[in-house]
């Protein structure tokens, strides 16, 4: 069995992110677009935690956890922006958030 | 005592900055009233001062460094001589009388506080020229007065004509004032100073002709600022401005500025005869030609602005001739009898409604007594009669110009006494006596507010004094051992039967020209005959030089202006807005990615991000640029190049 190396887990960070990227760009629902932003963050926990184990050093691991302390409430903010826009405005599609016009 | 010298210099300012506080709002009697007491403030000081030069005590400070820049100096020092305290008196007083008396006469202005602000700082700026020590100092002031002249002529700038006169000012100005800088480079140049002491102590080994030149560009701005030939058109216009500015500026004290130069440079000019001729002869010549042209004007303030320009010239005959004390004591007589002549004028004015024409008035000695008295007085002391001050001070510039033998001055000033007499008192038949024309035309005079009258009144005993009280002491004051600075030189015809018959001959000459205004106008008959001839027609058109200078200088100068200016939209403009055309036009373009929707923005978030990355990845290896510029970049800048060259052939 092949063993599982640095560059495996920096590869998967890298298709997680361009997923991501995808997401980010193509979807047109708020909701999905959150989804695409946790799993940019995602993506990049994976590295850091990755380069991390492979350092042997801990910070890049605390930092991760760091995210996930801010990603669950930014999640939680922004769920609730989006639930108060769907009462208001009855949709979530991103099509109609067009007032921030330049 | 140097706290007075202070006060005297500052005091001006103060009263202007505090009046100046007010600028914006409506009339408020404290800004003028402010302005006045600090001006009398400044009056008392400088009498003070004046007894201590008297005593034979004189003062210069240093207040502080201004430049210092290697081998170059100069402080902000001030000077109080027999001389300076000779102008600071002339302008303290005449100052004070004119604020007071202008509280009264911009009564009703909407203007009143901005009034104040401004003819304040003109004294404070007059007291700089006056008291600096060194040219600097002086050039700074002899340009603070131009921008307030420049200020007080355009004071009811929406008067078109107003805002013209002003600007004529400003720019006739500018021009002898290059002139004047060019002097005071020269002497810098050669000398490696521009203190009146360090000057002073260098002309005796100086080189004679660069003497000649320093005095000539220096006497072309003192010609600027006094309105000699041929720069003397400005003043004549400069009376569209309020009558106390007038009085004050354009009578008593600006206008005396070129005047108190050459006196103040009496060193330098006193090595320079020649220059000093060409100055008396010039001074002569305005002295006659300003006269001439007041026989026929019919503008009672151009009237006297000419009187001004011709008693100026006759200032200047004593300074070329060398005798700068007396240059100065008629500059002094004059600054009160003329700034007397201009109040009354206002009183009048404000009695008229602002009419102007004399030949309107008449018979207004009933209605206004005291304006009567006053104007007749002081006309009676600039025609020079014993024993009002302009007889002492103009008879011995006519005596000068005798005794130094130059026979052609005393001649062409002897006739101009003449005429100042017949225009002078022309004028005052025209205003006072006669048939009471005025009510054909509606008016209803009025005479001025008391309080007006008592403002006057001392300089009406100047007027009538300054001559026999004053002399002697200033003779003692400005050429005596103690404080002399001038040179002292008593002018008397030594053969008493000759003076005799000259001042009685003088004396009479005058009477006869003032008994011909009399005949003449007391009934104020317009004869149509001589209004039609031609010198008249000179006369009244002032020698048509305003004319001449339109064609020759305005009217090409406005064609060159606006060449340039459409040189300058097609080439400048034209650059400046293409730079610009090219920014909009990007920004129409490109102002589409912000459509306010979210996801193309995060579209533009990403690509943001890639260039970044790229960018990044390209600066971690130099190397990869280098190739990157070399394989893609420098072919297509090569192509571009040979694309631009054979478009080039």
């Amino acid at each position: 069995m092949m063993e599982i190396t640095l560059t495996h887990y920096l590869v998967l960070s890298t298709v997680l992110f361009m997923i991501g990227l995808i997401g980010v760009m193509r979807r047109k629902n708020l909701l999905m677009l959150f989804f695409a932003t946790e799993i940019l963050l995602n993506s990049v926990n994976i590295a850091l935690v990755a380069i991390s184990h492979f350092y042997g050093d801990f910070t890049g691991q605390m930092f991760a956890f760091f995210i996930i302390a801010i990603a669950a409430s930014e999640v939680a903010v922004g769920l609730g922006l989006l639930v108060l826009w769907f009462k208001r405005f009855n949709t979530i599609d991103l099509d109609n958030m067009t007032q921030m016009k330049g | 005592m140097e706290m007075f010298l202070y006060i005297a210099l500052f005091a001006p300012l103060v009263g202007s900055l505090t009046a100046g506080l007010f600028g914006a709002s409506k009339k408020t009697l404290f800004a003028g009233v402010f302005a006045s007491g600090m001006l009398f403030a400044s009056f008392i000081s400088s009498l003070l001062l004046l007894i201590q030069v008297l005593q034979g005590n004189t003062y210069h400070v240093e207040m502080m460094t201004w430049i210092a820049t290697g081998d170059f100096y100069v402080p902000f020092g001030f000077v109080v001589n027999s001389v300076t305290i000779t102008m600071m008196m002339v302008v303290t007083t005449v100052s004070t009388v004119v604020h007071v008396y202008a509280i009264g006469y911009m009564d009703h202005d909407k203007a009143f506080n901005r009034f104040f602000a401004y003819l304040s700082a003109f004294v404070f700026s007059m007291m700089i020229l006056v008291m600096s020590d060194n040219l600097l100092g002086l050039f700074i002031g002899w340009e603070g007065v131009g921008v307030c002249s420049w200020l007080l002529i355009g004071f009811w700038y929406h008067k078109e004509s107003a805002t013209w006169a002003a600007n004529e000012a400003f720019i006739m100005n500018r021009i002898a004032d290059l002139a004047m800088l060019v002097g005071i480079f020269t002497l810098y140049w050669n000398m490696g100073t521009i203190s009146y002491d360090g000057i002073f102590a260098q002309v005796a080994i100086a080189d004679h002709d660069m003497l000649v030149v320093a005095a000539g560009f220096l006497f072309v701005g003192a010609m600027g600022k006094s309105a000699q030939f041929p720069l003397h058109t400005w003043l004549a216009d400069a009376m569209e401005g309020p009558t106390p500015v007038s009085a004050l500026i354009h009578a008593a004290t600006m206008v005396t500025a070129g005047v108190y130069l050459v006196v103040r440079m009496n060193p330098l000019y006193d090595l320079v005869p020649e220059v000093g001729y060409i100055i008396a002869s010039l001074g002569a010549f305005v002295a006659m030609f300003a006269a001439s042209m007041a026989l026929v004007n019919r503008d009672m303030k151009r009237i006297i602005a000419y009187s001004t320009l011709s008693q100026l010239g006759y200032m200047f005959v004593a300074a070329g001739l060398g005798a700068y004390w007396v240059a100065l004591f008629h500059l002094m007589a004059h600054a009160f009898f003329k700034a007397l002549l201009f109040l009354g004028a206002g009183n009048v004015m404000h009695a008229m409604s602002d009419e102007l024409d004399p030949f309107k008035m008449g018979g207004l000695q009933k209605v206004m007594p005291y304006t009567f008295w006053m104007m007749t007085l002081a006309s009676i002391a600039l025609a020079g009669l014993f024993p009002f001050a302009g007889f002492f001070s103009k008879d011995l510039i006519l005596e000068v110009a005798f005794v130094e033998h130059h026979y052609i001055l005393y001649t062409v000033l002897l006739i101009t006494a003449g005429l100042t007499a017949f225009y002078s008192f022309r004028l005052a038949f025209l205003i006072f006596l006669g048939e009471e024309r005025y009510k054909l035309f509606g008016f209803h005079p009025h005479e001025a507010y008391k309080y007006m009258i008592v403002a006057m009144s001392p300089l009406l005993i100047l007027a009538i004094i300054a001559g026999f009280l004053f002399k002697g002491t200033y003779y003692e004051m400005v050429t005596g051992a103690i404080t002399g600075i001038l040179p002292s030189l008593e002018y008397h015809v030594h053969n008493h039967t000759v003076y005799w018959i000259m001042t009685i001959g003088t004396q009479l000459f005058v009477i006869a020209a003032i008994v011909y205004a009399y005949k003449k106008y007391i009934d104020a008959k317009i004869d149509k005959k001589v209004e039609e001839g031609f010198f008249y027609q000179l006369l009244f058109n002032q020698y048509y030089i305003p004319k001449i200078y339109d064609e020759v200088f305005s009217k090409p100068y406005a064609e060159l202006s606006k060449m340039c200016w459409k040189l300058d939209n097609a080439v400048v403009d034209a650059t400046v807005d293409g730079i610009a055309g090219v920014f909009y036009g990007t920004a129409k373009k490109t102002h589409t990615m912000q459509d306010g929707n979210l996801s193309s923005m995060l579209k533009w978030m990403v690509a943001g991000l890639v260039t970044m990355l790229i960018f990044a990845a390209l600066v971690v290896s130099g190397d990869t640029i280098y190739v990157i510029l070399q394989t893609y970049v420098a072919p297509v800048l090569e192509a571009v190049v040979g694309m631009i060259k054979s478009i080039g052939h």
